[in-house]
C-alpha cells in the first residue's frame, strides 16, 4: 500500500462533511423537539402522576407505588369498558373497511360531477360530533326515537337501544361510522386511482368481468393504503370518547356501564371523581393497550406487505 | 413620554381622590388603599345570571373608578373546567360565579377563596350561606339564585282520573309526606293506567334533598351511604313506587322532552327554573300548572354563587362588586332580566318577585308560589367530596331497575360495591 499524500481537509470542506452528516437531522429536529415538549413530557408527567394521589389544583401529592394501577384493574368496571371498546371498535371498523372499499371501488368508475360525488362522501365528516350525536339519539330513542317508531310501525318490537349493551353498540358503532366511512373513502380513492389503468385494459383483453377485476387487481394494490387506514382506525376506535359520551344525557357511560369505553371511563374518574393520580393509571393502561395493539398490527402489516412485494 | 404621564397621573389621582374623600364625607374609612385608583374587574358567568350591560353600568356609575368586563360561558361545564384548572393559580376572574353542584369540590379549595363580610352573612336564606360556609365558619360564597321546588302538573290529565285541578286544590291534594304523595299517585294510575310521575331518578333526588346528611359524615367526612337507613329507605320507597307510577322516562333524555308534551306522566318536581325547561319543551301543551306544595316540606334544586380568588388582584374592589351584585335590589333586577330566583331573604319579600306570574303555567303566580316553597326549605344537605360519585352511581342503580336490567336488590348490592370502591 502506498501512502499518497494526506489530502488536506480545509475548513470548508469539514463544514460540508458537518454538513451532510448533520442537516437533515437539524431540518427534521423541530419536530422531534416540539413532540419533546408537547408529547413526551406529559407522557412522563402522567406517568409520575399516575403513582401518586394528586391532588390537581394545588399541584402536589403523596406517593403511593402500584395501589393506582392495581385499583384499576381490580375494577369491574374496567374489563366492561375494555370488552365495550373493542367491541364498538369492531362493530365499527369491520363494516366501515367494506363500504370504504365498495363506495371508493363506486367513485372511481367514470362518473359525472365526479369532484361533486366525491366531496359528498366527506360531508358527513364535516359535520361536528357533537351535532352528529344529537341527530342519532334521537333516532336512538328508547320509546319516541324514529327508529323504534318505525319498528313498531311494521309490528316489530322495539329494541332497548340505551339498556341492552350490544344494542348501544351497535348505535355508537352507526354514529363512527356515518364520520369516517368517507373519510377511508377518500383514501382508498386516491390509492385506487394510483393503480395503473393498462392492468385494467389488459383484464378487459383477456376478458375478465368487472368482479374479477375488483379482486384481482384492485384489492391485492390496495393493500398498503387498507393496512394504513386499518391502523388509524385502531388507534382512533381504542381512544373512542365523543360518540360514547354524548350518547345519553349524562355522558357516564350508561346505568350499567353498557357503553362505557376506556377513555369514557378515564375522564369519568378525572372530571367526575377528581382524582387524576387514578386517570393517569389509566392513561397509561390505555396507552399500552394501543401499544400491544399496533404492534400486533405492524406485525400483520409487514408480513402482508413482504407477499405484495414478491407479486411485484 | 410615558414617565411624564405617569408623573402627572399620580397627583391628578390624588387629587380626585382627595375631592371624592371631602365630596362624600367621610366614606374613606373603611376603604384601605386607594379605592379611587382606576381598575379593572372581571367577572365570569355562565349560562345567564341576569347581568345585563345596564345592570353593570349602574355599578360603574356610582363608581367611576372600576370598569367591568363580563365573560360569559356558555355553559356551566365549561365554567366548571375553568374554574379548577386556574384556582389557586392565576387567570381567574376577580369575581368568579359557581354553580351549588361544584360546591363540594370548591369547599375542598375553600381556602384559596376570599371570605364573605361576616355582616353580610344575613342577607341570605340560612340554608343558602350554610351550604357554603366551610369548617372555619367562613362564608366563600355570595350567594345569587336557589331553586325552590313545587310540584308541576297537567290539570287536564288530572281532571281526566277524577283529580282535582285547581291548583290551590291540588296543593291541598298533595299536603303530605311522601308515602301520601305515591298514595295520590296509585289513584291517578288506577284511574287511568298511566304513570303519575317522570321517573325514579327525579323523585329520588326531592327525597335524598331533605336528608341532612345522606352520604357523608358532615363531621368526619366518612362515607355512611350504603349504611344510611334513611337512604336506603328513600331507595326501596321510590322503587316500589315507581314500579307501577313511573314513566321510567330518565331526566333530560330524548324521551323525557317528547313525555313532557305527549302527556307520559301527569306530575313532576319542579324548581323555578323547571318551568322554562318545560313551557320551552312543551310548547303547544295547554295545562301544566304549578301547585304550591311539595312533599314532606320544602327542596331546593340548584343555584350559584358568586366568589372571589383569594389571589386576585383587586380583591377588595371585587368583594365590594360581589356584595352588590348580590345585594336583593340587584337580584330583583336579575330576576327580571333572566328569572334568576333570589336567595336573599328581603328579596323573596319582593314586589316585583311577588306579582311575577307566568302565562304558560295558566297565569299561576310563580313569584309567590316559590317564594313560600323557598322559605319552606329547612334543610340544607351536607354535599361533601365524595357526593357526586356517589350520588351518580345512585342515579345509575335507579335506572338499572326501571331499565329491568337488574331487580332492585341486585341493583343495591352493586351500588354499594360501587360506593366502597370509591375510596
Amino acid at each position: 500500500m502506498t501512502t499518497a499524500t494526506p489530502r488536506r481537509f480545509g475548513f470548508g470542506a469539514r463544514l460540508s462533511r458537518w454538513d451532510l452528516k448533520l442537516s437533515p437531522y437539524l431540518y427534521i429536529s423541530p419536530f422531534f423537539l416540539l413532540f419533546l415538549v408537547v408529547g413526551l413530557f406529559p407522557i412522563a408527567y402522567t406517568a409520575v402522576i399516575s403513582f401518586m394521589d394528586w391532588d390537581q389544583v394545588r399541584g402536589k401529592g403523596t406517593w403511593i407505588g402500584f395501589d393506582q394501577y392495581a385499583y384499576v384493574l381490580g375494577q369491574p368496571k374496567f374489563w366492561i369498558a375494555l370488552r365495550n371498546t373493542f367491541s364498538i371498535f369492531l362493530l365499527s371498523s369491520v363494516p366501515q373497511m367494506v363500504f370504504a372499499v365498495f363506495l371508493a371501488a363506486l367513485l372511481d368508475q367514470n362518473l359525472r360531477a365526479k369532484t361533486f360525488w366525491r366531496m359528498g362522501v366527506l360531508l358527513p365528516y364535516v359535520v361536528a360530533p357533537v351535532a352528529v350525536a344529537l341527530i342519532f339519539s334521537n333516532l336512538f330513542g328508547d320509546r319516541y326515537g324514529l327508529v323504534n317508531t318505525a319498528l313498531q310501525g311494521i309490528g316489530l318490537e322495539p329494541i332497548p337501544w340505551h339498556t341492552n349493551a350490544f344494542a348501544s353498540h351497535i348505535a355508537i358503532a352507526t354514529m363512527v361510522n356515518f364520520r369516517w366511512t368517507g373519510y377511508n373513502t377518500l383514501i382508498l380513492l386516491a390509492a385506487m386511482q394510483a393503480i395503473p389503468r393498462d392492468y385494467y385494459e389488459a383484464a378487459t383483453v383477456d376478458g375478465a368481468g368487472r368482479f374479477r377485476q375488483f379482486f384481482a387487481i384492485t384489492l391485492p394494490s390496495l393493500r398498503p393504503t387498507l393496512i394504513f387506514v386499518v391502523i388509524t382506525s385502531t388507534i382512533g376506535g381504542l381512544q373512542i370518547f365523543d360518540e360514547p359520551r354524548m350518547y345519553d344525557q349524562y355522558g357516564t357511560g350508561g346505568s350499567n356501564s353498557q357503553w362505557l369505553t376506556i377513555s369514557l371511563y378515564l375522564y369519568n374518574i378525572g372530571w367526575g371523581e377528581w382524582n387524576f393520580g387514578r386517570a393517569a393509571a389509566l392513561a397509561w393502561l390505555l396507552f399500552l393497550i394501543v401499544l400491544v395493539i399496533g404492534a400486533i398490527n405492524m406485525l400483520i402489516t409487514r408480513a402482508l406487505v413482504r407477499t405484495d412485494g414478491d407479486q411485484r | 413620554m410615558k414617565l411624564t404621564a405617569r408623573r402627572f397621573a399620580i397627583p391628578v389621582a390624588a387629587a380626585v381622590a382627595a375631592a371624592s374623600l371631602v365630596l362624600t364625607g367621610c366614606s374613606g374609612g373603611n376603604a384601605p388603599s386607594d379605592p379611587n385608583a382606576p381598575i379593572t374587574l372581571t367577572v365570569a358567568t355562565f349560562n345567564d345570571f341576569g347581568y345585563t350591560d345596564a345592570l353593570l353600568k349602574e355599578y360603574t356609575a356610582s363608581h367611576p373608578n372600576v370598569k367591568i368586563v363580563h365573560n360569559r360561558a356558555a355553559t356551566s361545564n365549561e365554567a366548571r373546567e375553568n374554574y379548577f384548572q386556574k384556582i389557586g393559580k392565576s387567570g381567574l376572574a376577580d369575581v368568579e360565579a359557581i354553580e351549588v353542584d361544584w360546591l363540594p369540590e370548591v369547599m375542598k379549595y375553600s381556602d384559596l377563596l376570599a371570605p364573605v363580610d361576616a355582616k353580610l352573612k344575613d342577607r341570605w336564606l340560612d340554608w343558602k350561606s350554610a351550604a357554603a360556609t366551610d369548617k372555619d365558619g367562613n362564608l366563600i360564597g355570595y350567594g345569587t339564585d336557589i331553586g325552590p321546588e313545587g310540584v308541576c302538573y297537567r290539570s287536564d290529565l288530572f281532571a281526566a282520573a277524577g283529580l282535582p285541578t285547581d291548583r290551590e286544590a291540588v296543593a291541598k291534594l298533595l299536603q303530605g309526606d311522601w308515602d301520601h304523595y305515591f298514595e295520590v299517585g296509585a289513584k291517578y294510575t288506577a284511574a287511568t293506567g298511566k304513570p303519575f310521575f317522570d321517573s325514579a331518578g327525579g323523585t329520588y333526588q326531592g327525597i335524598v334533598n331533605q336528608i341532612e346528611a345522606a352520604y357523608e359524615d358532615p363531621k368526619s367526612g366518612e362515607v355512611i351511604a350504603t349504611t344510611n337507613a334513611d337512604v336506603k329507605t328513600a331507595y326501596d320507597k321510590v322503587l316500589k313506587a315507581s314500579k307501577t307510577q313511573s314513566a321510567h322516562l330518565s331526566q333530560w333524555s330524548p324521551d323525557w322532552m317528547k313525555g313532557l308534551s305527549n302527556g307520559s306522566f301527569a306530575t313532576m318536581l319542579c324548581p323555578g327554573w323547571m318551568l322554562g325547561v318545560i313551557s320551552g319543551n312543551a310548547k303547544g301543551v295547554k295545562g301544566w300548572d304549578i301547585a304550591n306544595v311539595f312533599p314532606n316540606g320544602g327542596g331546593n334544586w340548584g343555584g350559584s354563587y358568586l366568589t372571589v380568588p383569594k389571589n386576585g388582584k383587586n380583591v377588595k374592589a371585587a368583594q365590594e362588586l360581589a356584595d352588590w351584585l348580590t345585594d336583593p335590589a340587584q337580584q330583583i333586577k336579575a330576576f327580571s332580566n333572566a328569572g334568576t330566583f333570589p336567595s336573599q331573604q328581603k328579596g323573596l319579600a319582593d314586589k316585583t318577585l311577588l306579582g311575577a306570574t307566568d302565562k304558560y303555567f295558566n297565569n299561576a303566580p310563580v313569584g309567590k308560589i316559590l317564594s313560600e316553597r323557598a322559605k319552606a326549605v329547612t334543610v340544607a344537605p351536607f354535599k361533601g367530596q365524595r357526593y357526586f360519585p356517589i350520588n351518580d352511581a345512585m342515579q345509575k342503580a335507579l335506572t338499572r331497575v326501571e331499565e329491568r336490567t337488574q331487580d332492585a336488590e341486585t341493583s343495591w348490592k352493586q351500588w354499594t360495591d360501587e360506593v366502597t370502591a370509591l375510596k
